[in-house]
């Protein structure tokens, strides 16, 4: 019952064209160049829901993997996706190419001190 | 060449896996094998369509179509195998008498062949069209890339190989467990598959995470070990959850033991021998 009500949610965001990238989250950036990722340390802030946009400067094919994320993703050769991860608690998140496991990075999660209002 | 034997062998793991488990737990129903055929044939068909897809820049699966496509086709092999171990609670004792009685497949009911079809074909297509598309982005790089798709190849049919070795070692279980146990593995794969797609439901930004390390064990069992990964496919292990994968583990768990007491057909607690 419950699959079968998830399945209408996903046929309904399929025609209406992902309203889910209209939010306004704040949003971090990561490129990969030379089969790096760039920063290889990505600095967010805790408790806040984020959109990351990867970037993929390269020809080849690049999988973004993160099990400490939850999150897989391929990004085809000069291609651009975007994901959201978060809301996140203080910490590194370590996240890899699961094309090249020799690069990698990670999510610094900073704890938010000042608030404001 | 190494390298890429071991990327693609992690890739074939998966669905080299569930195919065993489903290839063992439908034992003794006849036919099965031309059914889990044709669906690693679609499957293999269904990666390649969407790995070309997936290169192109236009298309939607460059974006968050993928994750959708990813979490579309992790919830219909949940669905399918639901309904392969609901039918089997209902009629496996049966099919476990027979097998034991004459060592032959079994004929009779409606049998779930759309189920273990399905299940097979998403299972190839998935971590398939990420191997294509691997395979591909080495193929033509030039150079070394030879030497690279025979290391490719090679960790495909280390992957496979590694999926019989399953296969054999479930066929040794004694025929009296062997149905509950398979039923138990099925289980736990489907409540794992659930929870991987909630992870890419939550990734599109369409589910909340409610919580992201709800415990954190990586320091105990890492995700990326070798250990880490087959307890991954096979119980859905998960070093680091968020809440919603909690919440889609357990409750795919108790759905489907739900299903299976309640669809118990009175014949088959009957038939005990």
């Amino acid at each position: 019952m419950r699959i079968s009500l998830l399945l209408s949610i996903l046929v309904g965001v399929f025609s209406i064209n992902s309203p889910v990238l209209a939010a306004d989250e704040p949003q971090a950036v990561l490129q990969i160049e030379h089969q790096q990722f760039a920063p290889n340390q990505l600095s967010i802030p805790a408790g806040a829901k984020i959109k990351l946009v990867i970037r993929n400067l390269d020809a080849v094919p690049v999988e973004f993997e993160s099990p400490d994320l939850s999150r897989e993703v391929i990004v085809r050769g000069h291609g651009e996706i975007t994901i959201f991860v978060g809301p996140l608690e203080p910490g590194n998140y370590q996240f890899f190419n699961d094309f090249n496991r020799e690069m990698q990075g990670s999510i610094a999660v900073k704890p938010v001190t000042n608030k404001g209002n | 060449m190494f390298a890429t034997a071991v990327i693609l062998f992690r890739e074939v793991l998966e669905a080299s896996l569930i195919i065993a488990i489903v290839l063992g737990a439908s034992r003794g129903i006849s036919n099965r094998g031309r059914w889990v055929a044709g669906g690693i044939a679609l499957g293999l068909l269904g990666a390649s369509i969407v790995a070309m897809l997936a290169n192109l820049a236009s298309s939607v699966f460059s974006g968050n179509g993928q994750a959708l496509l990813n979490a579309v086709i992790l919830l219909s092999a949940v669905a399918m195998l639901t309904w392969h171990n609901v039918w089997m609670s209902a009629h496996g004792r049966q099919i476990s008498s027979e097998v034991k009685a004459v060592g032959s497949n079994v004929q009779s009911g409606q049998r779930p062949m759309t189920a273990l079809l399905i299940i097979t074909m998403v299972a190839v297509m998935r971590e398939g069209s990420e191997a294509v598309l691997f395979l591909w982005a080495i193929a033509t790089s030039g150079e070394q890339s030879m030497n690279m798709v025979i290391g490719g190849l090679g960790g495909v049919v280390v992957g496979i190989l590694v999926g019989l070795l399953l296969y054999i070692g479930l066929l040794r279980i004694p025929t009296r467990h062997f149905f509950s146990i398979t039923s138990w593995l099925i289980l736990l794969l489907a409540a794992g598959l659930a929870a991987q797609a909630a992870s890419f439901l939550n990734q599109t930004g369409l589910l909340p995470s409610l919580g992201n390390g709800v415990w954190n064990t990586s320091n105990i069992l890492s995700q990326n070990s070798l250990t880490g990964q087959f307890m991954h496919i096979l119980v859905g292990y998960i070093a680091r959850p968020s809440g919603i994968q909690v919440v889609f583990y357990v409750g795919t768990l108790l759905s489907i033991l739900l299903l299976m007491r309640t669809r118990k057909s009175p014949s088959s607690i009957k038939g005990n021998n």
